[in-house]
């Protein structure tokens, strides 16, 4: 009568399930609530885990409905690593694919900002450059110029105002979400994530330096999408947030 | 690697387990607190504040790494991935102890965030020694494995568990981690003795010994059933085995552990300072 790991784990995950029969108590009984012990330190742990995870939605949602849908996601989508630093990436997704949450449509990309945010909190460590190395470039040569970022960096583009959102839950006093979209950037200074709204069209300009651009050809790019784009005031974001952390200057 | 040299074994004296909401008061004042356990997955990340405040105390205090994800009773092989990553965790910090359970907690790839209950089997008992060679293969050290706490038994099992983690530290060369509360947590549950655990368990081969606190419930038919919560304080029959322990073991590190509902540090240090003035008792 050996109790394998898969039936152990699938009467843990599932209540409905009978309790394997070669748990027993120590009067040869059946285990009964003794293995509901597992069960709920599971369910709970990694309850927990979501809620400091998405701290965010958990309070957009009430402790009522982040425990119940906590509950169905750790089931449907259970860590896949010890890591639990990492635990809830495919939370998003998920909370877009809730019936129920239709109306809610933002709650997937704060979610994916929450992700972001602590990605960037674990991400590796990178000494920024100093905002005069690119002050010094000639504009020509500035165009020629790509630009190496720090391991923490991440850009999210969300048809809400998913910053306003972010900042209205997480900080007292902040002003109430406006109907916008808002591209975000999250960036880290020493050691706290850091979120910022980017200016129209700076979430393709730093995409595109991710893919390999010159600051010249993600230019071309950013013009592309909107014309009135700002590559000073986008320079000057990612100079202040401790961004950048190598120029590779061609010719 | 971290010149970590002067902490290079865990002081037969107090330590707790590390959370970071007293990193400011353990590097003003550790009170009688001489050495820190962090758990290894939660420094696993590439960087930002885990990893430099980690540097700082390695520093100052011995640290012991205790592993809580390697699944060292799993069925499956051991996660290469995780192996990798404790293997770099170690290399780099060059820790005074690493240590792991008698449990599982990942199948199938998926990891469930709890310890799992093993049967003790022939069968078991070589997937563990295997896992345990491994793991010390990789690691390049001797681990320590430590006793769970029990809430059901399986009908399968054939040994008792002090026989059971005697014959693995025989085969692999591991030490022993003794948890006194699961102890009494598990002896509480399945109606035996705690002082014939002790009295049963290879005291030789215990390397730090661990106290923490725990839940009060009961199973269908009214017994008591304690869970290892790490949520409270240590209650005083689980000091009094401590004793017991000490007194046939010998000085050992002896850990605090905290994990759930943390309370404020001079909290913490008090239950160190308790488990100073035990160790007190105890000759050298």
């Amino acid at each position: 009568m050996s109790v394998k790991q898969a039936e152990f784990t699938r009467a843990m995950m599932d209540a409905g399930q009978p309790v394997p029969d070669g748990l027993i108590d120590h009067q040869a009984r059946p285990a009964g609530r003794r293995f509901s012990v597992y069960r709920n330190n599971v369910a709970v742990s990694l309850t927990e885990a979501m809620h400091s995870a998405f701290p965010v939605i958990a309070k957009l949602l009430g402790k009522q409905n982040m425990d119940g849908l906590a509950g169905i996601y750790l089931r449907r989508h259970p860590p896949s690593s010890p890591l639990m630093m990492f635990y809830g990436e495919q939370f998003p997704a998920f909370l877009e694919g809730m019936e129920q949450l239709r109306h809610l449509g933002y709650l997937g990309d704060v979610a994916r900002l929450e992700l972001a945010l602590r990605r960037a909190y674990h991400a590796a460590d990178a000494d920024p450059i100093a905002p005069e190395a690119l002050g010094a470039l000639p504009p020509d040569q500035l165009m020629c110029t790509r630009l190496a970022l720090a391991p923490a960096v991440q850009v999210l583009r969300s048809p809400w105002p998913v910053y306003a959102i972010w900042r209205y839950n997480t900080e007292d006093g902040a002003p109430r979400p406006p109907a916008v979209s808002q591209d975000v950037l999250v960036t880290r200074l020493e050691f706290d994530p850091i979120p910022q709204v980017l200016p129209s069209a700076g979430a393709d300009w730093i995409r595109a330096l991710m893919a390999g651009a010159t600051i010249g050809e993600a230019l071309e790019q950013a013009a592309a999408a909107d014309e009135t784009f700002d590559l000073g005031a986008t320079l000057a974001l990612l100079l202040q947030s401790g961004a950048i952390t190598g120029l590779d200057i061609k010719g | 690697m971290l010149d970590t040299a002067a902490h290079n074994r865990l002081p037969a004296a107090p330590g707790v387990g590390y959370k970071p909401q007293h990193f400011a008061q353990i590097t003003a004042d550790p009170g009688r607190v001489k050495w820190l356990e962090i758990h290894a997955e939660n420094y696993m990340g590439d960087g930002g504040r885990p990893l430099a405040q980690l540097r700082h105390l390695s520093e100052r205090f011995a640290i012991s790494v205790h592993g809580v994800g390697l699944s060292i009773g799993g069925e499956d092989p051991l996660d290469a991935d995780h192996l990798a990553r404790l293997k770099h965790l170690v290399g780099w910090l060059n820790p005074a102890s690493f240590s792991e359970h008698l449990a599982w907690s990942t199948h199938d790839s998926h990891f469930y965030n709890d310890l799992l209950p093993l049967p003790y089997t022939v069968a078991s008992l070589q997937r563990i020694c295997d896992h345990i060679d491994e793991l010390q293969d990789t690691i390049g050290r001797r681990m320590l494995l430590e006793n769970p706490s029990s809430y059901l038994v399986f009908a399968e099992s054939t040994w008792s568990e002090p026989e059971f983690l005697a014959e693995i530290s025989r085969r692999t060369g591991c030490g022993l981690l003794l948890d006194v509360n699961n102890v009494f947590v598990s002896a509480t549950n399945l109606d035996f003795s705690p002082q014939g655990y002790i009295d049963a368990f290879p005291l030789d081969k215990v390397g730090e010994v661990h106290l923490g606190g725990h839940d009060e419930d009961e199973d269908d038919h009214g017994h008591p059933l304690l869970i290892d919560s790490h949520g409270r304080a240590v209650v005083d029959p689980v000091w009094a085995l401590l004793d017991y322990t000490l007194a046939k073991s010998g000085s050992r590190p002896v850990l605090i552990e905290w994990d759930n509902d943390v309370p404020d540090w001079p909290v913490l240090e008090a239950e160190a300072a308790r488990a100073a003035t035990a160790l007190e008792r105890i000759p050298a």
